[in-house]
């Protein structure tokens, strides 16, 4: 573990969506805004920088994690996936990104991203949820657009289609 | 493709949306995604921890000697160059956007720190002091009217800020004739649909034009404009304000970003930079804007048939510190709907509007519907029971009936379409209301709390402008002139290569304004939606736009909708008459279809539709002057907008849909939890142009009103402070407690509308949270319940209030109250008790074992000052406390009471101390009782107590170190932090 000094800005390397990125923070500076101000990587979203509301969540060596309660120094080394790595290739959604457009799953879209890391991880390790569970699951997000209606139906279609056709992604 | 259904081929399919791909892979343009001009500073806000206070100083020297810092500005530097915003009532009151001489709620802005970075910036925030002469804060809207209380502002006489009556038909022989009088009294809470994004902005000056250009994630409407340039002291054309392409919701809300922007403007202004701004969740809980709490008595007078004759509104708003524009038109939006969905002719209403120690108010979805419908459904469930009446039959009683539309209510309102009868019909019958009496009768026989509500509402959209003039007196609105009307525009442009590109002032928040826009002009046009390209993204000098611009009052499929397919249909016209030309038919024989345009009857007789509208590009010389189709805009205000009359009737809103609910709530006999187990939900919103979206603003809108009925509150303690300051506090339904609503239709189209159809957006925010209330009052037998239906509350009904714990007696304390704390225990220490009271009296000690000390300085043997830091929660700050002594009983006893006070809030308190020697030393007992105010209150409260006994606990921790003697057994803290407690 490399000594940090308060006030001073180290050199920050991970993997991000696959690619070696660096870039400089002081101890201070929270995941968020290094991922979206020192990298551009502005999908991930900042809702309320108390780790509530679930806007922020990456995946922090293949775990979902609020980035707004993560300091940047904290990952140095790891590996870490966004939503602007869920989508298979340029101009093709992913499975799950794909329901969401089917059933209006998102209106403005600002709570999309962190809502799509979770579900992205979690239907990995659980691939035939219940509708209760998956709410259960969902309860660490807000949203304020959609009521969660179209979400809910939106994320038991996509398992449907992964558990149907498992090579997609 | 056929030309037949060309028409209508795209409206009223729910297409996938245009606006979707970009926000699913991280591609959204959001304020705070978009590259900003190298140079630009960024701010944050100090804000006041005090309800009410007066501004004593302001020391910003630190501040601005620390490195980074550009500016640290002040209420009177802002002032030297802006003016005070124009309030919407006749009152000699000022309106800034940050506090000059007084604090008026917790969170008003007090200073504003400009810097190379945030993070500079709020370390330069923990660096200003500020002296705060605590004033008495005034939180009740009735005790606010009372003569004793303190007056907020210098300009008033009392903290009633307006106050008008009306009266329409013959309120007062109803009331005399009729067999009933019935009311309720109701109070309505504050509460905000917090959009997930915060507000933000980049502001910039430019000193050669004397000119602000400001982009922020503002919605309108923009008739704040007008306010905004006047307080930056330029003309309209001179302030150019934009919008980012996307906003991350807004309900409303973000109407309240245009104090800010004022306040940034000035800070670009003084520091020759662009300025960027993004708030917090903890600024926008505090301090964005919030909806109305408000006080209503409602009488009816109503015939033993349960058929009401006449109302009498008495109307209380609370609309905050502030009379912040566009207020107080939360009061007005509904003035024209007085009456509901009910055939009422005789009303009488009195409406004032008070100023309280809380954030000032603004728009809000539902925007004066929810506090309107809470007493007017109330009221019909409270006739039905004190009658002996079926709910079902008072409601189809009182309903406008089938056949008298456009009906024009008491107050003024047209209802331009509607068959409420029939759709109140279908909904109990497709809803199976009959079967949810079934449920109620099991669940009721099987002893379990089981209620049914019911609510009818008029949900009003495309609000006129006029309507807050209303507020004015009819010699008032003379001197004035009329105001009236809802502008609506859009502009249709062909390029080159004969694409359609639509830009409206629409400024969506994620309602997919661009995909219905594609839709409708797609239809016009005989194109696919994918050939029309939608700008929404706003810019104040380059787009057609008026003061009703923007995204409020639902008023984007009947307004803005509506003045697409205006605008498609006068660039159309004019192809129409080039082709005609071309093709040898005429213009009427023209059709557009499968992106052609060709000759009706004779598809072959064609020209590709890109070719055509890049005619006047290419070949202008093959176009006559009135066929030149490059560019049309269409300008669209409804006629039925008319100004208020002498009379005060106001046309409040173009377009009237209808809703009835009903629901079935069940209530935990033990926790008191309401659980909705059944949600219908009928709406009348006229021509659906794309039922997903029509199906996600009523979902949406009812998850709005699941957090208002059950859990959301914008909670003041007595003095002033704000207690629901995070989402830990201000609590939002998540998938768990939001279920599934069953939505169902009946289509009547606008007559007022191009497109027949209405608002949608807002009805359910009405609707539902009395609808809730209803059914809780019906399963608990209430005859009065108000709004948030927290399982606490209901408990405290099922099961009657919880005993008092038996009082011990406690040092009283010095002042009002905020959060509560209070506690007790004991430590022991091995020393005898002369030796602890020595150290207890000796600053030298206190500063070692205080937690947090910096330094105790001892004015007198009772008197001590210490400067302390402090974690709670999030939140550590520094603090100055100031502690007495007194009822000294060496070596035995003693009370501390002390005063701290830091940037981050302050506490006051007791403490009693006793000494008891025993075999090994001296147990040391305490009890305290405190009370914390300001931004710890707010942010930490749940934290609270947690705190409070983690700093005791060190303090004897380190009182036993001192001693030499053993440490304590190490606590949950400790062995959780691996800290030493």
């Amino acid at each position: 573990m490399p000594r940090l000094t308060a006030g001073e800005r180290h050199t920050v390397r991970f993997t991000l969506n696959g690619r070696a990125v660096e870039a400089q923070a002081e101890p201070r500076m929270l995941l968020t805004d290094f991922l979206r101000h020192e990298l551009g990587a502005t999908g991930t979203h900042v809702g309320c920088e108390h780790g509530v509301c679930g806007a922020c969540t990456v995946e922090i060596d293949g775990v979902p994690a609020r980035s707004c309660l993560t300091l940047a120094v904290q990952t140095d080394g790891a590996s870490i996936r966004t939503v602007e790595g869920l989508a298979p290739e340029p101009g093709r959604l992913s499975v799950l990104q794909e329901a969401f457009r089917r059933h209006h799953a998102l209106q403005c879209g600002f709570c999309t991203a962190g809502i799509l890391m979770s579900l992205d991880n979690y239907l990995r390790r659980q691939p035939n949820p219940s509708e209760h569970e998956l709410r259960e699951f969902l309860g660490g997000h807000i949203c304020r657009c959609t009521g969660y209606v179209p979400i809910v139906a939106a994320a038991m279609d996509a398992a449907r289609r992964l558990r149907e056709s498992p090579s997609d992604v | 493709m056929s030309a037949a259904n060309s028409s209508t081929q795209w409206c009223g399919q729910s297409v996938e949306r245009v606006e979707d791909a970009a926000l699913l892979t991280g591609r959204g343009r959001f304020i705070d995604d978009l590259a900003t001009k190298p140079g630009t500073l960024h701010a944050a806000i100090l804000r006041s921890p005090h309800g009410h206070a007066r501004l004593a100083a302001i020391r910003t020297d630190a501040a601005r000697a620390l490195p980074g810092i550009a500016a640290v500005l002040t209420g009177d530097d802002i002032r030297k160059l802006s003016a005070s915003l124009v309030v919407g009532v006749k009152a000699p009151v000022e309106c800034w956007p940050i506090a000059t001489d007084r604090v008026r709620y917790v969170g008003e802005p007090v200073a504003v720190v400009v810097a190379t970075s945030r993070y500079i910036a709020e370390d330069a925030l923990d660096l200003i002091e500020v002296d705060y002469d605590t004033l008495p804060a005034i939180v009740d809207p009735v005790a606010a009217l009372n003569p004793t209380q303190p007056v907020l502002h210098d300009g008033l006489k009392s903290n009633l800020a307006s106050e008008r009556t009306f009266r329409y038909g013959e309120p007062e022989e109803a009331f005399t004739e009729a067999a009933h009088r019935i009311a309720v009294t109701i109070r309505y809470p504050r509460n905000s649909c917090t959009p997930m994004e915060t507000y933000g902005l980049v502001a910039e000056y430019d000193p050669g034009e004397d000119a602000y250009d400001v982009l922020a994630n503002f919605m309108g409407p923009f008739s704040l404009h007008a306010v905004m340039a006047r307080a930056l002291k330029v003309p309209g054309n001179r302030f150019r304000l934009r919008t980012p392409p996307d906003s991350g919701g807004s309900f409303g809300v973000k109407q309240g970003v245009f104090p800010y922007i004022v306040l940034m403007g000035v800070a670009a202004r003084v520091t020759g930079q662009p300025v960027k701004w993004i708030e917090d969740r903890l600024e926008h809980l505090a301090a964005s804007v919030s909806a109305t709490n408000r006080v209503t008595t409602l009488k009816a007078a109503v015939d033993s048939d349960g058929r009401v004759r006449a109302l009498d509104w008495d109307q209380l708003e609370d609309v905050g510190a502030h009379i912040r524009a566009p207020e107080p038109a939360t009061l007005y939006r509904m003035h024209g709907n007085l009456t509901g969905a009910y055939d009422i002719r005789h009303v009488s209403v009195r409406n004032r509007v008070v100023l309280t120690n809380k954030t000032p108010t603004g728009l809000n979805r539902g925007f004066g519907g929810p506090q309107v419908y809470y007493a007017l459904e109330r009221l019909m469930q409270r006739i039905a029971v004190e009658l002996k009446l079926d709910p079902v039959e008072v409601i189809r009683r009182n309903l406008i009936p089938s056949g008298a539309f456009p009906y024009r209510t008491a107050t003024g309102a047209l209802l331009d379409s509607g068959d409420y009868v029939k759709a109140f019909g279908l909904a109990l019958q497709d809803g199976g209301f009959a079967e949810l009496r079934q449920r109620q009768a099991t669940a009721r026989a099987e002893g379990r709390l089981y209620g049914i509500g019911l609510t009818a509402a008029v949900e009003p959209s495309v609000s006129n402008m006029g309507y807050i003039t209303t507020v004015l007196t009819p010699d008032e609105r003379r001197k004035a002139g009329p105001k009236n009307g809802a502008q609506a525009t859009a502009t249709i442009s062909l390029d080159p290569l004969g694409g359609v590109t639509v830009h409206v002032s629409s400024v969506p928040q994620g309602q997919g304004h661009r995909t219905v826009l594609a839709q409708i002009v797609a239809d016009d046009l005989g194109l696919k939606p994918s050939d029309i390209r939608v700008v929404t993204d706003f810019d104040s000098a380059r787009d057609a736009w008026s003061i009703a611009s923007g995204n409020y009052s639902s008023r984007f499929a009947a307004a803005v909708g509506g003045a697409a397919k205006l605008a498609s249909g006068k660039i159309k016209a004019k192809l129409a008459r080039t082709a005609a030309a071309q093709l040898n038919v005429a213009a009427d024989d023209i059709e557009f279809a499968g992106g052609k345009v060709r000759a009706r009857g004779n598809p072959d007789n064609a020209l590709p539709f890109s070719r055509l509208a890049a005619t006047s590009h290419w070949s202008p010389g093959l176009v006559p002057e009135e066929n030149q189709a490059l560019r049309e805009t269409a300008f669209w205000s409804p006629t039925q907008l008319t100004a208020p009359t002498e009379g005060d009737e106001i046309n409040s809103s173009l377009c009237h849909g209808f809703i009835f609910d009903f629901c079935g709530v069940e209530i935990d006999r033990v926790t008191g939890a309401a659980r909705i187990d059944k949600y219908v939900t009928m709406h009348d919103c006229g021509t659906i142009l794309h039922p997903g979206m029509v199906a996600g603003q009523v979902t949406g809108g009812f998850a709005h009103a699941v957090g208002a009925a059950l859990y959301e509150e914008y909670a003041y303690g007595d003095d002033g402070s704000f207690l629901t300051g995070t989402f830990a506090d201000y609590l939002v339904p998540t998938t768990m407690e939001v279920p599934a609503p069953v939505i169902l239709h009946y289509e009547t189209p606008s007559p007022f509308t191009p497109l027949g159809a209405k608002g949608v957006g807002e009805g359910n925010c009405m609707s539902t949270p009395v609808c809730l209330a209803n059914a809780v009052a019906d399963a608990l037998g209430l005859d009065a319940i108000d709004l948030p239906l927290t399982p606490a509350k209901l408990a405290a009904h099922i099961h009657g209030a919880e005993s008092t714990p038996p009082q011990q007696e406690r040092p009283a304390l010095a002042a009002g109250k905020g959060r509560a704390l209070h506690g007790a225990g004991e430590a022991h220490v091995n020393a005898s008790a002369d030796a602890v009271w020595r150290m207890l009296l000796d600053p030298n000690t206190l500063a070692t074992i205080i937690p947090g000390a910096h330094g105790v300085e001892k004015l007198s043997d009772t008197h001590f000052r210490a400067d302390v830091t402090l974690g709670v929660g999030p939140v550590t700050g520094r603090y100055k406390a100031d502690i007495r002594l007194s009822d000294l009983d060496a070596p035995r006893a003693v009370t501390l009471t002390g005063i701290v006070t830091g940037a981050l809030g302050d506490a006051r308190g007791a403490g009693r101390i006793t000494l008891t020697p025993d075999e090994a030393g001296t147990r040391v007992a305490y009890d305290y009782d405190a009370a914390i105010g300001g931004k710890v209150a707010s942010i930490g409260g749940r934290l609270l107590d947690g705190a409070a006994k983690v700093v005791i606990r060190q303090f004897f921790a380190a009182l036993v170190r001192h001693t030499g003697g053993a440490p304590a057994k190490r606590g949950l803290f400790a062995r959780l932090f691996g800290r030493d407690t």
